[in-house]
């Protein structure tokens, strides 16, 4: 597959993403924020970094790049877009997915090995991971604290759209130790921890987050 | 020209960690009464022509759709009328 990784000014992680898709067997393809051009990709990572300088508030700004024109019209028509981050910031900004993020509630940056309980293996983003899995995947944030109110909570929980919670501890203040939603459609996919990070034993504390590209094999754009 | 003022404030609901910690700060500075802090952003936009009905409510659109999240933040628009000239020093 053809999986296309947004570069923003700002961005930090667009080449670990696009190393992640390459080790999985994809054809990673670099898009620029800029560009009002797909450039015909089945899937799309928005990914971690600082786009804008976090100005405003985070993903504020990226989310009226000229690129995020075509990513929202993309991903209503079921593209597959995942957003790590940063990423999972601008889709909540562009309303995509619902909620905010906020700063960590104990007020620093926080960066660990975080173990995760992958809770929706329904989407092509997690669909290699068995339901219930317990993986271990580096986060790193200092706004990653998820808010919605208690209605938009209830439909995600009752809509099974909690991707991912957090396990042992919360690390940033999230409700309901969410770390990752979906969409009603499944398409769109927010997760605050990096799976572009854990992706070869030599660096980082394992290979947890390769679940999240090799995933994209049996999605149809 | 009119100078337009956006407030932003978290809502309510939202916790607030800059508040929180600005909180936590004043008591160091002897300042020992202060019960909450509450942090937000302000705006101040200069929009060329006179004060309509219809810059307002751009304005408010700016706030809506840029300025402000609703999901997490209120704001509120007030206006500032500009002396047409400065001072006649």
């Amino acid at each position: 597959m053809r999986v296309g990784v947004v570069t923003f000014p700002g961005s930090l992680d667009d080449e670990d993403a696009r190393r992640a898709v390459r080790i999985v067997g994809h054809e990673a393809v670099a898009l620029w924020h800029g560009d009002h051009d797909l450039q015909g990709v089945d899937a799309v990572i928005l990914p971690g970094g600082f786009s804008y300088g976090d100005y405003l508030r985070c993903g504020a700004i990226s989310r009226f790049a000229p690129v995020m024109t075509e990513v929202v019209a993309a991903a209503q028509q079921g593209l597959p877009v995942l957003g790590i981050c940063n990423g999972f910031q601008i889709l909540c900004e562009s309303h995509l997915l619902p909620g905010a993020l906020i700063r960590n509630d104990h007020r620093k940056f926080v960066c660990r090995d975080q173990r995760l309980r992958i809770e929706n293996n329904r989407t092509p983003w997690t669909s290699s991971f068995d339901e219930g899995a317990e993986v271990t995947i580096v986060l790193k944030n200092g706004e990653g604290g998820y808010v919605a109110d208690a209605d938009t909570l209830d439909r995600l929980e009752g809509e099974g759209r909690v991707l991912a919670r957090y396990l042992d501890v919360n690390p940033n203040g999230s409700l309901h130790d969410i770390a990752g939603i979906t969409n009603e459609r499944g398409n769109v996919v927010g997760l605050m921890p990096h799976p572009e990070h854990a992706v070869e034993a030599l660096t980082g504390a394992g290979t947890d987050g390769l679940g999240f590209f090799t995933s994209l094999v049996g999605a149809t754009a | 020209m009119a100078r337009y003022v956006v407030d932003v404030m978290p809502k309510r609901e939202i916790l607030d960690p800059q508040g929180k910690a600005v909180l936590g700060a004043l008591p160091r500075l002897g300042f020992d009464r202060v019960l909450d802090v509450r942090q937000g952003k302000r705006f101040e936009l200069e929009v060329d022509g006179e004060p309509t009905d219809q810059t307002l409510a751009d304005v408010r659109k700016m706030a809506e759709t840029l300025l402000s999240n609703p999901v997490i933040e209120d704001y509120s628009v007030s206006v500032v009328e500009l002396e047409t000239q400065g001072s006649d020093q």
